[in-house]
């Protein structure tokens, strides 16, 4: 949806899930190759890697589809 | 007060890395972007302050809900299932769902098809101008008293986590607001709220999933619960037969009839900060959808609030404590839990989200209370009792203004409740007195034609009167419980309960009772209003899968399943 303006508020959605992913699975590529002194409960699990990686495919099909110019929202 | 919070700067929850503030910095960024994108779009009255009444159904009901979301909803309500257990998911699903359903259903045509700006613009219509006074300033006054609590609760909190110094919270997240708010009215607002719920969701929801992974799935977190605290704490309505049975001391008739029927039918109905959100829908297709899609995702958010802090009770290895306890003795508060709980299992990148989620639904309120009191303020006080003839472009201008003054008397407030913090708990209480008569002057206003003006004003005077009489008559005679919440073991929820009750059916009472022996309005002058002398629109025109009702039953029966569900 995009009532007023010609950016829909899923694109803004899209690029913010998308870069938070991105970060997020950054970290936890980092936290693999050098694993902390200190781990979090479940490190074992590595939720920054497929948490990250579920937000920044998210962001990535929603800023695909809804990009501007394409007329969807 | 000073010495404490050094005290808690000293023990903060968690270290943020590098790629958490760019996380953070970055949702800053963002939401001041679409509010600089949104400024263009924000030239007349209707742009600012009802985002042109253009939202889809989704749009209106995900910032409907996320205008909610804000305050200390997150951190409270976790740190309350911690205390009460499983009991503080009435507040999510028989304290929201049916209120948001019968908005839907039953009072948002009369809302949409008058026109209103906002609730106390209904009022003006249907009972006249002293109803709409009465209930404006009100409104207005407590509105900007509560973002300012908010904002002071926000700033503690993340000093609490962070370590970040109070001053630099409260002005870097008011500054923000006011910002985003002032340039593009409402529709920034809604765009924020939507954001903000997504990111909400994407930062909190790792929890309860990590959460059950640790406990061994929910017969194992329950089998927690039952040894560090009691198998009570698991069960949502199987303890509510004796007050002294359940950790909240209440009564199931206090949660049905104060929470459920009258409380977050007040609140969800009636609050024009919620309100709002609603009005500005595309159509009244939408306007009815977008509290059920709200309530669709209510119902599932005690999954990110309530179930981490079942969670902390089942595994956190300290035992956390009331607010003063733990200031006194140095320990973690029951407020803290869903923090800690973001420190147990988020590494880097992931804590940032986590914080992001909750500074972005302490954002999404602020916004919410100061686009309302912009609203209300501006059609409501300034053009109908200040200057009634300005031109639109005028209003526009005011609203931007009052957003900043909006903002600068939350700021003001935020420093006033630090300094004396036992306002904290009058204002809450002052607010809840206006919501509860509220519902019952509206919903006789839309229901009954023969509601006269006379008798809407009196009902929500004597509503309001007897509210603030009964909260006073227990603060000078404690003993007095036993006749407010029917019990002497009562608790304050209890109490907030039976108090919301008995002042919505004396308002119910005198309206009546006014209405009958004064003269009502004609069936012309109540067309739009009323229910009998309206035409509401027909939704054979669309198919089953699109019309209110049939999603309404949908999220009713699943209402209903978690209820029985978690018994």
């Amino acid at each position: 949806m995009k009532p007023g303006g010609s950016i829909s508020i899923w694109f803004f959605i899209g690029i913010s899930l998308l870069v938070n992913g991105l970060l997020i699975f950054g970290a936890g590529i980092y936290e693999l190759l050098h694993p902390p002194q200190m781990p979090v409960v479940l490190f074992h699990l590595h939720a920054s890697l497929w948490w990250g990686g579920i937000l920044a495919a998210l962001g990535a099909g929603y800023s695909i589809y809804f990009a501007p110019g394409k007329g969807r929202g | 007060m000073t010495a404490s919070l050094a005290l808690l700067n000293t023990q903060r929850l968690v270290h943020l890395s590098q790629i958490d503030l760019i996380i953070i910095v970055f949702y800053f960024a963002l939401v001041l972007a679409i509010g600089f994108y949104l400024r263009k779009q924000a030239n007349t009255g209707e742009d600012f302050f009802m985002a042109g009444r253009e939202m889809t159904a989704w749009i209106a009901g995900l910032s409907f809900l996320s205008a909610n979301l804000g305050s200390l909803e997150l951190m409270g309500w976790a740190g309350a299932s911690y205390q009460y257990g499983i009991l503080a998911a009435h507040w999510y699903w028989i304290g929201a769902i049916p209120a948001m359903l019968f908005l839907a259903l039953v009072m948002m045509p009369f809302y949409y098809i008058c026109k209103t700006h906002s609730v106390p613009g209904y009022l003006k219509l249907r009972f006249g101008e002293p109803s709409r006074a009465l209930s404006s300033i009100s409104f207005a006054f407590m509105t900007v008293l509560m973002s300012g609590i908010n904002m002071y609760s926000m700033a503690l909190v993340l000093k609490i986590i962070l370590g970040w110094d109070i001053n630099f919270s409260i002005m870097v997240s008011s500054i923000t607001v006011a910002i985003y708010v002032a340039l593009g009215g409402l529709r920034s607002a809604i765009f924020n709220e939507v954001l903000q719920f997504i990111l909400i969701w994407a930062g909190a929801l790792l929890i309860p999933i990590l959460g059950l992974l640790e406990a061994g799935g929910w017969s194992g977190l329950k089998a927690r619960i039952a040894t560090n605290a009691s198998a009570e704490y698991t069960h949502l309505w199987g303890t509510l037969g004796k007050f002294t049975d359940n950790p909240m001391g209440i009564h199931w008739t206090g949660i049905v009839f104060g929470l459920g029927a009258i409380i977050s039918m007040g609140y969800w109905t009636t609050d024009f900060l919620v309100v709002q959100r609603v009005l500005s829908a595309k159509d009244l297709r939408a306007a009815k959808m977008a509290p059920i899609i709200g309530a669709g995702f209510k119902m599932l958010v005690p999954f990110i609030v309530i179930l981490p802090g079942l969670l902390g009770l089942a595994l956190l290895p300290m035992k956390l404590m009331p607010e003063a306890q733990a200031i006194a003795t140095g320990g973690h508060s029951y407020n803290e839990v869903l923090p800690l709980m973001l420190a147990r299992y988020c590494g880097p990148g992931l804590l940032g989200l986590g914080i992001t989620a909750l500074i972005a639904g302490f954002m999404s309120g602020m916004a919410g209370n100061v686009s309302a009191f912009t609203t209300v303020w501006t059609y409501d006080i300034y053009r109908a009792f200040i200057k009634k003839d300005g031109s639109d472009h005028h209003y526009v201008n005011m609203g931007r203004w009052s957003t900043i003054a909006g903002v600068a008397i939350s700021i003001g407030t935020a420093y006033l409740v630090m300094d004396f913090k036992s306002i904290m708990d009058y204002v809450q209480a002052l607010f809840s007195f206006f919501i509860a008569p509220l519902f019952g002057t509206v919903l006789l206003g839309m229901l009954w034609k023969r509601a006269s003006s006379a008798g809407g004003f009196w009902g929500l005077l004597a509503g309001t009167g007897s509210s603030v009489g009964m909260w006073a008559w227990v603060k000078v005679d404690p003993a007095a419980l036993r006749y407010v919440a029917l019990s002497p073991h009562a608790r304050d929820m209890a109490e907030n309960m039976y108090r919301a009750l008995w002042s919505c059916l004396i308002c119910a009472f005198v309206t009546v009772a006014v209405s009958l022996v004064t003269k009502p309005k004609s069936d012309a002058e109540l067309k739009g209003l009323v229910y009998g002398v309206t035409d509401i629109p027909s939704e054979t025109y669309v198919s089953v899968l699109h019309r209110p009702w049939f999603w309404a039953v949908v999220v009713g029966a699943g209402f209903v399943v978690l209820n029985i569900l978690f018994w």
